[in-house]
């Protein structure tokens, strides 16, 4: 948590029309990564430098965007497991591991499968890697105002 | 479709997931995440089993696991075969067995910290496992790094001069697994597969070109850098004696034993050892091999901390796999392959007896164990067994692999290692057996207990039992050698090996 936030009424202002921005963009990256550049890494990015752009200028008062050091590992490691949940899925759907033609879900065509467990796994990763850049900023701020 | 089928992606899977998903339990109860990583270890074990089983069933030579259904050398695929399948549940086994010992050594920690070190203990499983049974050369470089990653974190973890040990590790653990990767690059460009037995076969019309002779250099840097082997073992003394007590068994008798396999896999069944290249190579290692065996024993003597003693011995024990494959013969062979696995079990076992020395004492310095013998009866007769079988005296486990060492060396009659392995024993004698002589033989020391001994046998039961378990390891080891032999290393012998 920032103790010394650097909003100012520029700042204030001008982060309000950033901040939603660059979630849903990164939304935005994340599903479009299944058919062209993007992806779970850039989403995840795009994310956090939203939620952390909040917290450098609001400080305390970013509310909902202020995790707790030990929340963000737990989503993080939650994130993954997302991944590994598609794995498993195609296991119980009578697959290999990761074969997304198996996954337990009732769709017309194997693509639209296919495209379905890419989701998955990538919006994993998205959680993983915003969480994990807030980890390691928290870090840096934790160390900084000790 | 069979769950015996999936077994070899569910030794790397289960504690993937529950690694995960730790922290996640431990939020909820303190200790339900290490339970939970505790559970997919020992499911990972009964996995392993079952591959061992399905392995030397008649007329499989390997078990082949696809990734996605896509069939190699596209897609990535595991590959169970008699060696690795042996090296899985010895890995497996010493994680689930060691993941009871680290307990009391957490037992004031918050959450975070407990379901911190088992996230990473189970990563640490997950990066072991997965090198073990991967075909894929860039899929090992995957798991190499979450092997050192967590490493990194769990010796880190021990406090005082741990994260400069770790650090130090990082950095030259970087410089291996870039190595690696270089490596992998060359060879991709060369062969154009990533897959290792579609490699084995590509490679063969570049074996005497002098890219090949890169890679192989470039591999032998990064395996001898994770191994600790010598003059690459510098971050080791100090990453062992400083690692987190609980982890320091695992890390010690596991984390080098793995990357020696990966080498033994690249250099006999991937490259092939009758070319020039490789022939050279072998000498360098052997090389190293006699140096290491040499420095690590002199050093070792030099040490009064218990657990650099013991990290100077693991640098000398690698020397011996160094020069088992330097040997390039069947014996030899089966020596590197069977010392891999008995020094795994010995240095585990003589790291949980210091740990618990540490754990109940404060105490580490090796002239202060004087009447230990009584204090801690279960630790001091694991002692005896694992310095016993570090010297090589039968029925311990050591004896064997030394003796396949010796024949080796007899077939290929390269003398020097013969000597260099007889000096090696007598130098492993002298600052092993004055342990023993200080548990048993010194008068009492006075030590003041920094924990309660709580049972009759000086330490909490999850302490003492894996202590038990893995001092008789060391003994059921050497008794069933022969069998082990047998049945499993010269069934997988390779194909380079038999011509």
């Amino acid at each position: 948590m920032m103790k010394d936030p650097f909003g100012g009424m520029l700042l204030n202002i001008a982060f309000r029309l950033l901040v939603p921005f660059s979630l849903v963009y990164a939304v935005y990256v994340l599903i479009l990564g299944e058919s062209s550049p993007g992806g779970g890494f850039q989403a995840g990015v795009v994310m956090g430098f939203g939620i952390i752009l909040a917290r450098l200028i609001l400080g305390e008062d970013a509310k909902i965007f202020n995790v707790r050091i030990g929340t963000s590992l737990v989503l993080a490691g939650c994130g993954t497991f997302i991944y590994a949940l598609a794995g498993w899925l195609t296991l119980v759907g009578g697959g290999k591991f990761l074969d997304y033609s198996f996954l337990p879900v009732s769709m017309e065509a194997t693509h639209e499968l296919h495209a379905l467990g890419i989701l998955m796994i990538e919006t994993g990763v998205t959680i993983c890697v915003m969480m994990t850049i807030l980890n390691i900023m928290d870090a840096v701020v934790r160390r900084s105002e000790d | 479709m069979s769950l015996a089928l999936h077994s070899p992606v569910f030794i790397v899977l289960l504690p993937l997931t529950a690694s995960l998903l730790c922290l996640a339990f431990s939020r909820i109860h303190r200790k339900l995440g290490s339970w939970l990583v505790q559970l997919a270890i020992f499911g990972s074990l009964l996995c392993s089993l079952d591959t061992m089983r399905q392995v030397l069933a008649e007329g499989t030579k390997s078990v082949h696991y696809w990734m996605g259904n896509w069939a190699p050398p596209i897609g990535i695929e595991f590959v169970v075969d008699p060696l690795n399948t042996a090296v899985l549940c010895m890995i497996t086994f010493l994680a689930f067995v060691i993941s009871f010992y680290s307990k009391p050594f957490l037992e004031n920690e918050d959450w975070l910290h407990y379901g911190g070190y088992y996230t990473l203990y189970g990563l640490l499983t997950v990066g072991l496992c997965g090198m073990t049974v991967t075909g894929d050369v860039f899929n090992m470089y995957v798991y190499l790094e979450i092997m050192s990653l967590s490493g990194y974190g769990l010796i880190a973890l021990g406090g005082h001069k741990s994260m400069l040990a770790a650090f130090r590790y990082l950095l030259v653990g970087t410089i291996g697994a870039s190595l690696y990767l270089i490596g992998v690059g060359y060879l991709y460009a060369m062969t154009g597969s990533l897959n290792m037995a579609d490699i084995s076969v590509r490679i063969q019309p570049f074996v005497h070109t002098p890219l090949f002779a890169f890679v192989v250099a470039c591999f032998l840097i990064a395996f001898g850098i994770k191994m600790a082997l010598f003059p690459l073992h510098g971050w080791q003394p100090d990453s062992y004696t400083y690692s987190h007590p609980g982890a320091a068994g695992f890390i010690s008798g596991c984390m080098s034993k793995v990357p020696a396999y990966a080498m033994l896999r690249y250099f006999f069944y991937v490259f092939g050892i009758h070319n020039t290249v490789m022939e050279a190579l072998m000498n360098v290692l052997g090389i190293m091999g006699i140096c290491g065996i040499l420095i690590g024993s002199v050093m070792a003597l030099a040490q009064y901390d218990f657990r650099r003693m013991l990290a100077y011995s693991s640098v000398a024990q690698l020397g011996y796999i160094a020069v088992g494959m330097a040997m390039g013969n069947i014996y030899g062979f089966i020596g590197a392959v069977l010392h891999l696995i008995n020094h795994a079990f010995m240095k585990s076992s003589l790291f949980l007896v210091v740990g618990g020395i540490a754990y109940r004492f404060g105490e580490v310095n090796l002239y202060r164990l004087g009447g230990l013998n009584k204090k801690m009866p279960v630790s001091s007769i694991a002692t005896v067994l694992a310095v016993l079988s570090m010297i090589g005296i039968p029925p311990t486990c050591g004896f064997f692999s030394k003796w396949y060492l010796m024949l080796g060396a007899f077939e290929g009659q390269q003398y020097i290692f013969i000597a260099v392995l007889v000096v090696s024993s007598l130098l492993n004698a002298v600052y092993y057996v004055r342990i023993v002589e200080q548990m048993f033989v010194q008068r009492e020391a006075s030590l003041t207990e920094i924990h309660d001994p709580v049972t009759k046998l000086g330490m909490p039961l999850s302490m003492v039992i894996p202590i038990g378990v893995t001092g008789l390891a060391i003994l059921l080891l050497g008794i069933y050698s022969s069998s082990l032999v047998t049945n499993i290393v010269e069934v997988g012998l390779p194909e380079v090996l038999l011509k």
